[in-house]
């Protein structure tokens, strides 16, 4: 474990590094996959393609994804833009399904009388439909979260950064570094989880008053 | 493209063929041993209800490590070879088969079960006849999040010296030779999505069609 | 026959679920356990096919003590139906009706045949036997309940409020079913409900428990009505229970005869008359009239229910809720017999308690 304290400032770029890549693709994910979810809730023609798109992309092994995406972007195969979108491409596949199915649990009784009051199209889903899809997305987040950041080392395999650096150190010289990075993969994973729970929490107080 | 259609690289000892036949079997054999071990652990907790939030426990915290921390500690552990390849690959492949068969039985209707005990079935027979058909698409649900995370597992396996197509993504990447990187990984993404269409078509055929509700991948 | 001696159930939580039940199920009768939530009564019945074992006592399925039988072999002797019917989803109707049979060592088509056959018993065509559970409605599902817990020709029934989860009409038509059922198979059958209604049309006797496992009464569903054994059961019986006694009490009640007159005679009276179709079944009322009038099909008032010569309650009801307060009175081809009087019913009610037949 002497590794981390002699190699502090090794191990904070690392994680910087790490948190930037996993990140990054939970936040544009997101926004991406709202309206592909609110798509694939409304029309039936559109859930009957993006499912099944979805369902492929996320079977794809993440470092065949990681490989293909210079084809696809034109970028450089060292590029942090391939393991930010192949990462992006992962968080909408699985987002998509759990917007659509939260905006599908929304009561059709809440819906109507959200209409009968007046509500426009966009108003009532943004103040009224996408809260009440809120849990149902945070759950998919959750996983999106921690299934990246676990993913992001794959990364190294080709030369980007992060903690999988570590475990390429590691095994080629002190397996210290692998406990290094190992454990800065499960923290990060850990706070990511309980940080999104509290903005569950936070974003949705009805829930617990309703216990 | 060129790279894979050239016939060169469609023969020989280390040629296309030989390299899917060999992440094939690292595949099947994996999802063998691990459902040997998992799917009687998954149904004993499902069944009797005990020690439920270990299983997921563990599965939630396996999403959390990187599997090739889990390799790499492997390999340096039990030395090169496939004993350690396929270690790693079953300590992957058993969680979610464990927990989609836990879900599964803990998901069918607890009416379903009483009904089935109270027209005189042995436990044995309320496991095997009635539990485990009804629980049959979260189970497949678990294999195919196994599957998904050994094709994935087996191509990075190649980078502590084990074979499959993870072969040409790392020799590839060693020559510069992103032509073969990229065959490698386009022949891994339609072996993953051939090996989850296989688990479909298996659901399809042994799942009553009675049963409704169909699991979905779980993470690679 | 069913007895209960003694028998208390204590819950790992300290809850006394059942507490010192005594009590005899007669053999080709049908028993009801009725009460609130929490008063034992599914408790009780699940002890008969060791779902549940007692904590003490002892529980005779005709004079063999239940403890002594291992549970499985001890279930398939005993039909079970509970409320969601819990048919086994991934087997066609067929198939789960042929379970038990299967269970007991039968051969396939021998189980199939017979399952075959009390899929009509119940009332379901035989197509519906290929179908998957999730392919019928709720009664149907229920009836399907029904037929699998019979395959095996058990002589005790246990029934776990199995008709609460459908809606009233079909309810109702699945009692009618069970009645007409238990007339033919004559079956010793336990019935846990919480509905006071189904307990009085569906039990030889009703056993009302309340809260904490006490058995409170054990009686026919006349006397229940009658003479409740204390506050408990003459609430849980509930406030029309007067009226409800009417229901036991097959009617003696003169019938009077009626003018009945057809579509386009001409009548002169100032009563009532009754409209009625070439075959003397009746179409409405026709209200008093001032001189002379023809009986057009417009000037009829629609009449209440009919009488049918069956208990008190229908005779009253017939006579309350006619315009011309004539109960109508048919024969069994539906044709107009007579009318009856409210009053009389009242008499007749007055005679009967006279005679002691209404316990006071």
């Amino acid at each position: 474990m002497t590794w981390i304290f002699e190699n502090w400032d090794k191990f904070l770029e690392a994680s910087g590094v790490h948190l930037r890549l996993a990140v990054i693709p939970v936040l544009l994910g997101l926004v991406v996959a709202i309206p592909l979810g609110w798509l694939a809730n409304r029309s039936r023609s559109a859930s009957a393609v993006l499912m099944p798109l979805s369902n492929v992309l996320y079977t794809v092994p993440s470092l065949a994804m990681i490989v293909i995406m210079p084809v696809l972007l034109g970028s450089k195969i060292l590029d942090e833009i391939n393991i930010i979108v192949a990462l992006t491409i992962y968080t909408v596949a699985l987002l998509i399904r759990n917007i659509a199915d939260g905006l599908h649990s929304v009561p059709g009784h809440v819906v109507a009388a959200a209409n009968a009051m007046g509500f426009r199209p966009l108003r009532r889903f943004l103040t009224v439909e996408l809260p009440l899809a809120v849990p149902v997305t945070i759950a998919g987040l959750r996983v999106a979260m921690v299934s990246n950041i676990s993913m992001v080392s794959i990364g190294a395999l080709i030369g980007l950064g992060g903690y999988g650096q570590l475990f390429i150190q590691g095994f080629q010289s002190n397996e210290d570094i692998i406990w290094a990075g190992l454990i800065g993969t499960l923290v990060l994973a850990f706070i990511g989880d309980v940080l999104l729970q509290l903005a569950g929490r936070v974003l949705t107080p009805w829930v617990r008053a309703g216990r | 493209m060129g790279w894979l259609f050239d016939p060169a690289h469609w023969s020989g000892s280390t040629g296309i063929p030989v390299r899917i036949v060999e992440h094939f079997t690292y595949t099947w054999l994996t999802l063998l041993i691990a459902a040997v071990i998992a799917v009687p652990l998954g149904a004993f907790v499902g069944h009797t209800g005990r020690g439920g939030f270990l299983i997921v426990g563990l599965t939630n915290g396996l999403r959390a490590l990187p599997t090739l921390a889990v390799l790499i500690i492997v390999v340096l552990w039990a030395g090169i070879g496939d004993v350690p390849v396929y270690t790693a690959l079953v300590l992957l492949a058993v969680p979610p088969i464990m927990a989609g068969t836990y879900a599964g039985i803990r998901a069918v209707e607890p009416s379903i079960v009483d009904a089935a005990r109270g027209v005189g079935m042995h436990e044995g027979g309320v496991l095997l006849q009635v539990e485990l058909p009804n629980a049959l698409p979260l189970v497949f649900g678990g294999f195919r999040g196994a599957a998904l995370q050994v094709v994935s597992t087996a191509t990075i396996a190649a980078y502590v010296g084990a074979g499959g197509l993870g072969r040409f993504v790392f020799d590839g990447l060693a020559f510069q030779e992103y032509d073969q990187m990229l065959g490698g990984a386009v022949l891994v993404a339609v072996l993953a999505v051939l090996v989850d269409l296989v688990f479909v078509g298996l659901q399809k055929l042994t799942v009553s069609p009675g049963v409704v509700g169909a699991g979905s991948g779980g993470n690679r | 026959m069913i007895e209960f001696r003694a028998v208390t159930k204590r819950f790992e939580d300290g809850t006394i679920a059942v507490d010192e039940l005594d009590l005899t199920v007669e053999a080709g009768t049908i028993t009801v356990f009725v009460g609130p939530s929490g008063c034992g009564k599914t408790t009780s019945l699940r002890m008969v096919n060791r779902m549940i074992d007692p904590t003490s006592g002892t529980i005779l399925v005709d004079g063999k003590d239940v403890l002594s039988v291992d549970p499985p072999t001890l279930r398939r002797g005993i039909g079970y139906v509970i409320q969601q019917a819990g048919l086994f989803p991934h087997r066609t109707v067929l198939d789960n009706v042929a379970t038990v049979p299967l269970l007991s060592g039968w051969d396939r088509r021998r189980a199939r045949t017979r399952a075959a056959e009390l899929l009509e018993t119940v009332g379901l065509p035989a197509e519906f036997g290929k179908r998957y559970p999730a392919q019928l409605s709720g009664g149907q599902q229920q009836r399907v309940g029904v037929a699998r817990a019979l395959a095996a020709d058990p002589p005790v029934l246990l029934m776990d409020e199995p008709f609460s989860a459908v809606d009233p009409i079909v309810r109702e038509g699945l009692q009618d079913e069970l009645l007409r059922l238990q007339a033919e198979i004559g079956k010793t059958i336990v019935f846990v409900t919480h509905d006071i209604d189904e307990a009085l049309k569906l039990g030889d006797k009703v056993a009302v428990m309340r809260t904490g496992g006490h058995l409170a009464q054990y009686a026919k569903p006349a006397e229940l009505l009658s003479a409740p054994a204390n506050d408990f059961v003459a609430n849980f019986v509930g406030k029309d229970r007067g009226y409800r006694t009417l229901t036991f009490l097959s009617a003696d009640v003169p019938v009077h005869e009626i003018d009945a007159v057809k579509v386009g005679d001409t009548v002169t009276s100032n009563s009532w008359k009754l409209v009625v179709d070439d075959t003397r079944r009746p179409l409405g009322w026709l209200s008093p009239v001032d001189g002379s009038v023809e009986v057009t099909a417009d000037r009829l008032i629609a009449g209440g229910s009919l009488y049918d010569g069956g208990t008190l309650r229908s005779a009253l009801d017939a006579a309350l809720s006619s315009p011309s307060a004539l109960g109508v009175t048919v024969d069994a081809e539906g044709a107009v017999v007579g009318v009856v009087h409210a009053d009389d019913v009242l008499k007749a009610l007055a005679a009967a308690r006279a005679a002691g037949e209404v316990p006071s």
